[in-house]
């Protein structure tokens, strides 16, 4: 699997590609700027791209900039963003066009190789990947005033949060240690409270929830 | 090009009949209206050691601002003249006693007594003068229109018009000739006579040294609170990383340390300890980064003011509706400041103000960045000693920035905020 990496500082840009090579991810780039990260993602054509939000020039929010408009061009291209900080604007900003493939998580995340890479993979194979920081602001923010999530059980509102973050009903199972069935269940229910047409297709159903939770503003 | 001149002899007849009329009104206002502040001022200064003037002159001595306040008013309306008001002011608490000594204080209080006789004489004169240009010639004409006979009838002889004796119609002629070049010269005069009218009252009213004076007072009191401010977060700072990130640091180090020893020796500990290693150095970053927002928002320093407060507004437990009009960025320090007003205010509303729903509207207009908060609760927040909207001032105001709370009991409550700044 291709990867094009953005990250600006050396030491973690160093890090990131020992530690994707390690887990048999091939490099096709690791840049540092802004339009060094354009061209590559232009002309490389990569399986997923792993980009901080700032790059230079600029030193803002470049790095976003360019993903947003590298999957502008080629609609649904694989983008997880690393930031070190998680903003619910730009987890929006990511979702907007609705194609799925992306990812937005705190470079903290990183230190949890195993989960990190997980995420990596879950993104290129068109799924989602959100941070939990960002599930958790979007989840007590609804919470409180709204209905429908107010009804869950503490558990389906666990089920949901990792739903959210673009777990499968087997990876929720593992995590939650109870069998998939069980997980299965809880998410017909949480479909049924939040008035969700029920469906096999993972990414819709991580897409369809934060559609939900985005609802409204 | 004759319209244009028609229109342009127009205007110039109209401005100078208007200069005329206002000139007119002016005396006719200012003589009684100054004689009167000037007698009342010194009869109850005067009263003032039997006791008496304490209670009359601080009424008295508000008749003479607003009389003076009005007069700035016009001069500005009609002669363009700014005169800045500078007023020392007075706690709205005081009693008798200090309001009165507080006005005599004031050297703003003496410079309104000294433009009093100022006004009913040479104020007077210089505002009477446009209309007299301008009326007294319309007299030259009637004179000569016939006019004449009934005057030097009644007196029996001669009567003058300016030095013009007039005694048969030929002599009213000349009257008329005079009043004729009077009017010529009144095409000229008249405005800037009430011009000069207007200089004339800035010149013994208007205090460019007190202006200047209030202005220091206030940066040196902003400055002042300013300093304050940034030691007390510098402290903060440094006190969080110290009981912070940098103790999970060293744990960490320490953690390592042991790591190192247990590795051969018992691996499943050494497993243990690096997880919890690990977890500190989350806790750290997670530490860090609620600091560096504590400083400067990430959001803001990427996107600015606008993105940096609909960001706020998405995090709030409360619905917010946010409109944002900016077409550039203002300075950093204007932003930072504006944003951590604007989340104060945000946060004073969801704790306190028990509103469902708040509005929030941020726009540019003319050097000023305006922002406005509205929420549906039940009101009664006030700007006063101990509350946060007080401390959101003494941050604005480093900035020549100023806030508003309109609160009513029962709601809305509607913060407003504005900062001179340009943006880029």
């Amino acid at each position: 699997m291709r990867v094009v990496l953005a990250e600006d500082l050396f030491l973690l840009r160093d890090g990131l590609v020992r530690l994707l090579q390690a887990y048999d991810f091939e490099i096709a780039a690791a840049v540092e700027t802004g339009p060094e990260l354009s061209r590559a993602l232009a002309e490389l054509e990569p399986d997923v791209a792993v980009v901080d939000v700032r790059l230079p020039p600029t030193n803002t929010d470049e790095g976003l900039q360019c993903a947003l408009e590298a999957r502008r061009k080629r609609p649904g291209l694989p983008v997880l963003v690393l930031s070190q900080h998680v903003e619910q604007l730009y987890a929006r900003e990511l979702l907007a066009d609705g194609s799925g493939g992306v990812g937005y998580l705190l470079k903290d995340r990183v230190f949890d190789a195993e989960q990190f890479v997980d995420a990596v993979r879950r993104v290129a194979a068109g799924g989602t990947a959100m941070d939990p920081q960002v599930i958790q602001q979007l989840l007590s923010r609804r919470a409180a005033d709204d209905q429908p999530l107010a009804r869950l059980t503490p558990r389906e509102t666990e089920v949901l949060e990792l739903m959210a973050q673009g777990r499968s009903n087997a990876a929720i199972a593992e995590r939650l240690v109870v069998t998939e069935r069980a997980i299965a269940k809880h998410t017909a229910n949480i479909f049924a409270k939040l008035g969700l047409e029920v469906s096999d297709d993972d990414n819709r159903r991580v897409l369809a929830v934060l559609a939900y939770l985005n609802h409204g503003r | 090009m004759t319209n244009d001149k028609k229109s342009g002899r127009g205007s110039s007849a109209r401005g100078m009949g208007r200069a005329a009329l206002r000139g007119l009104a002016l005396a006719l206002v200012s003589l009684p209206g100054a004689v009167l502040c000037f007698v009342l001022s010194l009869v109850s200064i005067a009263l003032i050691p039997i006791g008496v003037g304490i209670v009359t002159t601080p009424w008295v001595l508000t008749g003479v601002r607003a009389f003076a306040d009005w007069r700035r008013v016009l001069a500005a309306e009609w002669g363009g003249v700014r005169i800045p008001p500078a007023y020392r002011p007075l706690p709205p608490d005081a009693n008798p006693w200090s309001r009165t000594f507080g006005m005599l204080r004031d050297p703003a209080t003496w410079r309104d007594l000294r433009w009093l006789p100022v006004d009913m004489t040479a104020g007077f004169v210089t505002a009477l003068l446009p209309a007299v240009l301008l009326l007294y010639p319309l007299e030259g004409f009637a004179i000569a229109a016939g006019l004449w006979r009934v005057f030097v009838d009644s007196t029996g002889g001669t009567y003058w018009y300016g030095f013009v004796p007039v005694t048969d119609q030929t002599s009213a002629f000349g009257a008329a000739a005079l009043g004729l070049g009077l009017l010529f010269c009144a095409h000229f005069f008249t405005a800037r006579l009430l011009q000069v009218h207007f200089r004339l009252t800035r010149a013994v009213l208007g205090s460019n040294q007190g202006e200047l004076a209030e202005r220091v007072r206030v940066l040196t009191e902003t400055r002042r609170d300013a300093v304050d401010t940034s030691a007390a977060e510098l402290r903060r700072i440094e006190r969080d990383l110290h009981d912070g990130a940098q103790a999970r640091l060293v744990a960490m180090g320490m953690d390592l340390g042991t790591i190192e020893m247990l590795l051969e020796k018992d691996p499943a500990k050494a497993k243990q300890l690096v997880a919890q290693a690990r977890r500190s150095s989350a806790d750290a970053l997670a530490e860090l980064r609620d600091l560096v927002r504590g400083i400067h928002p990430p959001v803001l320093a990427e996107r600015g003011l606008g993105d940096a407060v609909r960001a706020l507004a998405l995090r709030l437990p409360v619905a917010t509706e946010v409109n944002v009009e900016l077409t550039g960025r203002a300075e950093a320090p204007v932003e930072s400041a504006a944003y951590f007003a604007v989340s104060e205010v945000l946060t004073n509303a969801v704790k306190h103000s028990g509103a469902d729903r708040i509005w929030l509207d941020l726009h540019h207009t003319g050097d000023m960045l305006r922002v406005s908060v509205t929420d549906n609760g039940k009101g009664g927040a006030v700007v006063g000693a101990g509350s946060g909207l007080a401390g959101i001032e003494r941050r604005l105001g480093t900035f020549d920035g100023v806030l508003a709370v309109s609160s009513p009991a029962g709601g809305p409550t509607m913060v407003t905020m504005e900062i001179p700044c340009a943006l880029s």
